[in-house]
């Protein structure tokens, strides 16, 4: 669905859910995530609704992540990093411990 | 009885139509309550619930409206220390509240999120527990017990354990509770029409005229008749009570509000500086500053109340805030209620708290069926403005 346009920077190494994924250096977390075709992002905190990256600018709080342990960060406002661990986050996030991540046909 | 003008801006106008001395057309009511917050909105729906044709007018979202800025507490456990009156009105509230909000469920489909699994106050120090111990003596002294009891850490730790060591104790009342404010204002407004009542926003009352067993207000263009009327214009109140031969000295009292994202939920009771909705954000408080009509909000004043509440819950270090926001209390010289009935303007009744949550079980249940009764019950003369010309003993 989501092609590079430019594809002349060099690649790095982070890791989705434990597995890794390339991206070019200076995209965001959630570009890098586009392009490398996942669509589920996040589940909404009260219904649970599937959700994606949508303004890719900041101000629809739609793309957010676990990243590097932190929850609830706007994936397109973090410059991916060689070694970032990123998670899909499933509802509220919890203050209290980690939540385990939804099954993949849930964030599908 | 001649049909309402039905104006779609201004919502449907339901009173009986009378003419004026001067031949123009009047919409007349029962009851009119002025000032559409929590507790204009309890009496009128109240009110109308009982039979009676009711008018509500409110200035709208353009007042200083307490309503919108309410913290959601159903609070009992220290209301009325020093003045039994009030703490057993409060609890009397308490009880009615169950019946309020099935009501209002019923009639309009807004479940107000109403929780009474009891309320914790926090104490961080042994002189906030000793006070806390000699306030649950005094008021069970002086108005009775209702359960609420001093617990230690470990004790609290049992019921929340994510309290930080900060926690020397807390006060916990089993009758305590907690509703989402804004449900709860959107559900008065909306059960209104639904009682057969109408709901007049838009409307700011410039006088009242007066003549035995009639008002007339004035609102712009508009005349309104009643044969009773309600003040319960919060900080408005001020101004429309004189008009009326009462007296309502209120005067505003800033709070500012901090809300976190939504989290999974970690407490399930309500406490006095904070609590979490129903849908997961964590709201947080508490503040108080005599800044006049004011409802910006401030730094330090929020980080204060971050603090503070971080202390308490330290796991809100890692919460988002979302929204911040200050209002204006609505208090009395001593922050008691008034409730009072004009004796120049017989027909006219005074109502006003800073507890608009709280007391809406009440205001909708007990005070509504009362003021369209004959008279105020002897209990509520305690809350007569009167008090505060008592010279001190």
């Amino acid at each position: 669905m989501f092609r590079r346009l430019d594809d002349a920077r060099a690649e790095i190494t982070f890791f989705f859910e434990d597995r890794p994924v390339t991206a070019r250096e200076g995209e965001s977390v959630a570009a890098a995530l586009l392009a490398a075709g996942l669509r589920g992002f996040r589940a909404t905190a009260v219904s649970g609704a599937v959700r994606a990256p949508w303004c890719m600018m900041g101000v629809c709080f739609d793309c957010l992540m676990e990243i590097d342990g932190l929850a609830s960060r706007q994936a397109c406002m973090v410059v991916v990093q060689p070694g970032m661990s990123v998670r899909r986050q499933p509802g509220a996030k919890s203050l209290t411990r980690t939540v385990d991540s939804l099954d993949d046909e849930d964030l599908a | 009885m001649v049909a309402g003008r039905f104006d779609p801006a201004r919502g449907r106008v339901r009173g009986c139509v009378k003419l004026t001395q001067f031949g123009t057309r009047m919409k007349a009511y029962d009851l009119i309550v002025i000032g559409g917050g929590l507790v204009g909105g309890a009496i009128a729906w109240g009110a109308a619930r009982g039979g009676a044709s009711v008018a509500l007018i409110d200035e709208g979202d353009v007042a200083f409206r307490a309503a919108r800025g309410n913290f959601g507490l159903v609070w009992v456990q220290s209301k009325g220390a020093g003045f039994p009156p009030y703490a057993h009105w409060t609890r009397r509230s308490a009880e009615l509240w169950p019946g309020l909000a099935s009501a209002l469920v019923e009639s309009t489909g807004v479940d107000v999120a109403l929780r009474q699994t009891g309320g914790l106050a926090f104490c961080l120090s042994d002189a906030e527990m000793e006070a806390a111990a000699d306030r649950i003596q005094r008021m069970h002294n002086e108005s009775g017990g209702i359960g609420t009891r001093l617990l230690d850490r470990d004790e609290v730790r049992a019921m929340v354990p994510e309290i930080g060591d900060a926690v020397r104790g807390a006060a916990f009342c089993p009758v305590d509770g907690h509703v989402n404010p804004l449900k709860l204002l959107r559900a008065l407004h909306d059960a209104l029409p639904r009682t057969g009542g109408d709901y007049l926003p838009g409307r700011t009352v410039d006088a009242i005229d007066y003549v035995p067993g009639s008002f007339t207000l004035h609102a712009g263009a508009e005349r309104f008749a009643c044969r009773k009327l309600v003040i319960s214009a919060g900080l408005g109140s001020a101004r429309l009570a004189p008009m009326v031969g009462l007296e309502m000295p209120v005067t505003p009292l800033r709070g500012q509000i901090v809300v976190t994202e939504r989290v999974r939920p970690f407490i399930d009771y309500a406490t006095i500086h904070v609590r979490q909705t129903e849908e997961g954000g964590v709201m947080m408080g508490t503040s108080q500053e005599a800044v006049g009509f004011d409802n910006a909000t401030s730094l330090p004043v929020m980080r204060d109340i971050a603090a503070s509440n971080i202390a308490t819950f330290p796991l809100l270090r890692d919460a988002n805030v979302v929204r911040v926001w200050g209002a204006l209390r609505v208090m009395t010289p001593d922050g008691f209620p008034i409730y009072d009935a004009s004796v120049t303007h017989p027909g006219a009744y005074a109502a006003t708290c800073h507890s608009g949550v709280t007391l809406a079980g009440a205001h909708a249940l007990a005070l509504a069926p009362a003021i369209m009764g004959n008279e105020l019950p002897a209990f509520l003369n305690a809350f007569s403005a009167g008090r505060f010309h008592v010279p001190p003993a």
